[in-house]
Parts: C-alpha cells; sequence; structure tokens
C-alpha cells in the first residue's frame, strides 16, 4: 500500500490509505459500535459530514471527536465506546 | 482594520463560488470549513481528490489566493464583524468586513422503528464514507427516502460495485413525472437526469415506497418496505436512507440573520437582514448544484462591492430558482410518513427521547426542559426537522456555542 498510514483502533493496528477518515478505519477494523447511547443502544455514524455525532470516539485520549471529520495520521490511538 | 476582507463560510460549490469571484475582485479572501478538503457535500474529495467538476473552482480560488481554513467549525460571534472558529488543535477568531454564509444542507432524517440500528445511514452519509475509503463493493444497500440526492448515490454505489437492491422514492410516480416534463426547459438538468436514467439501469426506482422498519441486532440485517397495499423485506448491509435536505442555519440564527420557512433570508445581492452578512446556496433554500454556484457568484461580487457584475447573473439564477420550487413540489413529503415511528421509536437519537415522551409536551420548549429533547451534541439539529414534521413544532432560536466546543475556546472567547 503505497501512502499508507498506521494506526490503532482499540489496541489493535490497522494501515489505511492516506486520507482516510477515522470513521472509515473504525469500520475497516470491523467496528460497528462506534459509541454507546445514553441508553446503551450502539450508535454508528448516521450523517457522515459531522452533525449527527454519532461516529464519535476517542482519539489520542481525548473524548467525543466526531470521527467523521478527522483524517487518520500515523500513530493515532482510536478508541470506540465498546 | 479587519483580517480580511470578506470570509466565507463553507467550501462547497456556493462557498467555492462566492470565495473565487469575491477574490478577483481583489478583495482578501478567507474561506473557511469543517472539513479538510474544499468541494463540501456534493463535490466532496474521494481519497483526498476532489471530483473533476469541482477542480477549476478549488484552482481558481487557490489562483487568487484566497485563504484556505480547514477543519474549522464556527461556534460563536465574539464580537461586531468578527468569528470564532475551533479547529481539531485550537481556535482563532477572525475579522471580517463582509462575510457569506454558504453553510449548505444536510439531510433530513425521519424516526422509524430500527433507524438508530449501526449501517442505517443517510444516503449522503453513506456516500461520504465510501468516499473516505469505506469498501461497498458487493455490499447489499437499499437507498431510500426522497429526492434527487437518492439517485446520484445510487450511481456512485454501483460504480464502485456495491450490490444497489431497491431506491425506495416515497413520492409519487405521477408528481416526479409532472417535474420530468418540466426538465425540457433546463437541458444542463435533463443531461443530468438522462445519465443518471442511463446508469440506474438495472436497479428498481419504486415510486409510492418508503422503509417502515429495519431490522436485526447488532446492526441492520433487513428493511422492511411498504409500497401501496404491499409490504416486504429486504436483506441489506446497508440502508442509506435520507427524506430531502434541510438549510444549516445555525450559524445565520447565532449572528442575528432572519430566518424564514427554515433558511435564511436574502435580498436580490444575497445579503442578508444584516448588512455585512450575505449567503448563498443550500443555506439559503434547497437549490441544487448550479443554484448554489450561481448565487455564490453574485454574493461574492455582491460582498466585494462589484454589484454590476452580481447583476449579470441574476436572470440566470431566477432560471435555477424555478426549477428549484418544481423540484421541491415533486418531492414534497406525503403526510403518510407521519405515521411511520411508533410510540417507543426514538426521535432524538442524542438523549434516547420516544416519540411518547415528546408528544406527551404541548410544544418544543417543554419538550426541551422535560426530555431534553434536542439537548444533546447535535443540539436539535436531526430531531428538530423531525419534530418539525412529524409534530409541526418549529425549533426555538440558537444559543451559542452553535457547536459544542472545548472549554479552553470558550474561556478564551468570552467578550
Amino acid at each position: 500500500m503505497t501512502d499508507a498510514v498506521n494506526l490503532s483502533v482499540n489496541g489493535v493496528p490497522i494501515a489505511v490509505p492516506a486520507g482516510t477518515m477515522v470513521s472509515t478505519a473504525v469500520a475497516l477494523a470491523g467496528s460497528t459500535r462506534f459509541r454507546r447511547s445514553v441508553t446503551g443502544e450502539a450508535r454508528a455514524p448516521l450523517c457522515g459530514m459531522g452533525i449527527c455525532f454519532e461516529c464519535r470516539v476517542s482519539i489520542n485520549g481525548r473524548e467525543h471527536c466526531r470521527s467523521c471529520q478527522v483524517p487518520c495520521e500515523n500513530g493515532m490511538e482510536v478508541a470506540t465506546d465498546a | 482594520m479587519p483580517d480580511y476582507d470578506v470570509v466565507v463560510i463553507g467550501a462547497g460549490p456556493a462557498g467555492l463560488a462566492a470565495a473565487t469571484r469575491a477574490a478577483e475582485t481583489g478583495a482578501r479572501v478567507a474561506m473557511v470549513d469543517d472539513n479538510s478538503h474544499p468541494g463540501g457535500q456534493i463535490w466532496r474529495a474521494a481519497a483526498g481528490k476532489a471530483p473533476p467538476e469541482a477542480a477549476p473552482w478549488i484552482h481558481s480560488a487557490e489562483q487568487h489566493k484566497v485563504e484556505w481554513i480547514a477543519g474549522a467549525r464556527v461556534f460563536a460571534a465574539p464580537a461586531a464583524n468578527r468569528i470564532a472558529v475551533e479547529k481539531f488543535d485550537g481556535e482563532l477568531e477572525l475579522g471580517y468586513r463582509s462575510l457569506i454564509l454558504a453553510t449548505g444542507a444536510r439531510e433530513r432524517f425521519l424516526p422509524f422503528p430500527g433507524w438508530t440500528l449501526p449501517n442505517v445511514m443517510g444516503a449522503g452519509g453513506l456516500q461520504a464514507l465510501a468516499k473516505s475509503g469505506l469498501p461497498v463493493a458487493g455490499k447489499k444497500i437499499v437507498i431510500a427516502g426522497s429526492g434527487p440526492l437518492l439517485l446520484a448515490v445510487a450511481k456512485y454505489m454501483k460504480e464502485h460495485g456495491a450490490d444497489v437492491r431497491l431506491i425506495a422514492e416515497q413520492a409519487r410516480q405521477s408528481s416526479l413525472l409532472a417535474f420530468g416534463l418540466r426538465l425540457a426547459a433546463h437541458p444542463g438538468k435533463l443531461m443530468q437526469a438522462v445519465g443518471l436514467r442511463a446508469a440506474l439501469l438495472g436497479i428498481p426506482y419504486l415510486t409510492s415506497c418508503w422503509p417502515v422498519a429495519a431490522e436485526g441486532t447488532d446492526k441492520i440485517e433487513s428493511v422492511t418496505l411498504r409500497r401501496g397495499g404491499k409490504t416486504w423485506t429486504e436483506r441489506c448491509d446497508y440502508l442509506a436512507c435520507g427524506f430531502g435536505l434541510v438549510s444549516n442555519t445555525e450559524v445565520a440564527a447565532l449572528l442575528g440573520c432572519r430566518l424564514a420557512n427554515g433558511s435564511v433570508v436574502v435580498d436580490e445581492r444575497q445579503q442578508t437582514s444584516i448588512k455585512s452578512i450575505y449567503s448563498a446556496g443550500e443555506a439559503t433554500g434547497i437549490g441544487g448544484l448550479e443554484l448554489a454556484l450561481v448565487e455564490g457568484e453574485i454574493a461574492g461580487f455582491a460582498a466585494a462591492g462589484a454589484s454590476a457584475r452580481a447583476r449579470a447573473l441574476f436572470a440566470t439564477r431566477d432560471r435555477y430558482r424555478q426549477f428549484a420550487a418544481a423540484m421541491e413540489r415533486a418531492f414534497a413529503l406525503r403526510e403518510e410518513l407521519k405515521a411511520l415511528p411508533r410510540e417507543e421509536t426514538l426521535v432524538c437519537r442524542c438523549e434516547d427521547v420516544t416519540l411518547a415522551r415528546v408528544e406527551a409536551c404541548t410544544g418544543w420548549r417543554e419538550a426541551k426542559l422535560h426530555t431534553r429533547c434536542g439537548m444533546g451534541p447535535c443540539q436539535g439539529r436531526f430531531c428538530g426537522s423531525a419534530v418539525e414534521f412529524l409534530l409541526g413544532w418549529k425549533a426555538e432560536s440558537v444559543r451559542p456555542p452553535v457547536f459544542p466546543a472545548r472549554i479552553e475556546s470558550l474561556t478564551r472567547t468570552e467578550p
């Protein structure tokens, strides 16, 4: 893979093409639960454009990042609310 | 002295056209967008590359030295002619002489049982993920809702190897045919419609059809559709679902611009009720790509003081506005869709509020206070338009910050 970006999702390493959004990396890593709703339901991206906040994950320890708006970077540590 | 003559919020077609035209006249222009690449939603970059239609505008904006501020969203207006934007790694304030709001639109989602399951997404939402590298080849996709976006998304998915099972369009065939006849007056649109139709060969396009439930455990596995008296279940990996578009008006509301019918009110020069602020594109009413471009051009010229050049484009804009009005009539949402959610269906996904709890209130304010409907991180951007359609309540005015912002950003912009 040329221009690969290496990051981890829930501690598991994954390589994605440069330009991939974190939301896509999470989906590629096999997660369908990005966050847990206030009543415990599994939630995943809805709008894909940074408005609905359903895709939020923690990135490098920062909570509530909208994964659909953040491009993957080398060394990123992404965690879903699994 | 302000930092910029013109600041443009939004880098979709309207924003790009506005920024480029303003900069052409010699104005110092900045263009701000929440995304990492210009193009907005319709021209969203795939694998970091803008689609060919967008390239000339992006190139032209660069050539005229439009300053590009990516990954930044407006959250407050700390003083007159100043806005505060937050980036992933900090915040900044921008001063302007004129501001152009080209904030675009979002999809309208209507709640139905199972709509909160993972892999039930917006039509544009799934396309955005696919453009960011989500493989859709071989995936079973049902596309449902209303409007021309469904066709564009179906085309994109099919071109990328997806197994698009069907398109469920809620509008009646008769209203679409009436619209189709009007297309003849708009060659560009007609070509587009023909081009889309060719690419859609083999995908059933069912009018008067909509989803009544999505089923699955960890994620969607099937969707139940209804058409007339017939109800059936279709297995799928994704349901891409959107019931038309809604203008993004939060920043305009924050700045005190007058709104009407869910959009920003503008005069013939695309000027809002506030002299220094202009607006163009879907924020001023849903009208499609061509209308957004010409409105953006007019706003860009007008904001930079080139009134004659703005005026020369009025006739073109009027033609596209007529087309937009016809489209709105053709795809108007049907009353039957108000029966989609059941009592226990969640209306507000941020705070998990059911229809029954919202209905028990007398209005939007009471619903917010008693159920927290619309009080979560999306700040009512999705439940608001759903509740307006279902119950006829208009969302109340927005308050800063118009987007959840970090404490550090908020403390630093306190006046």
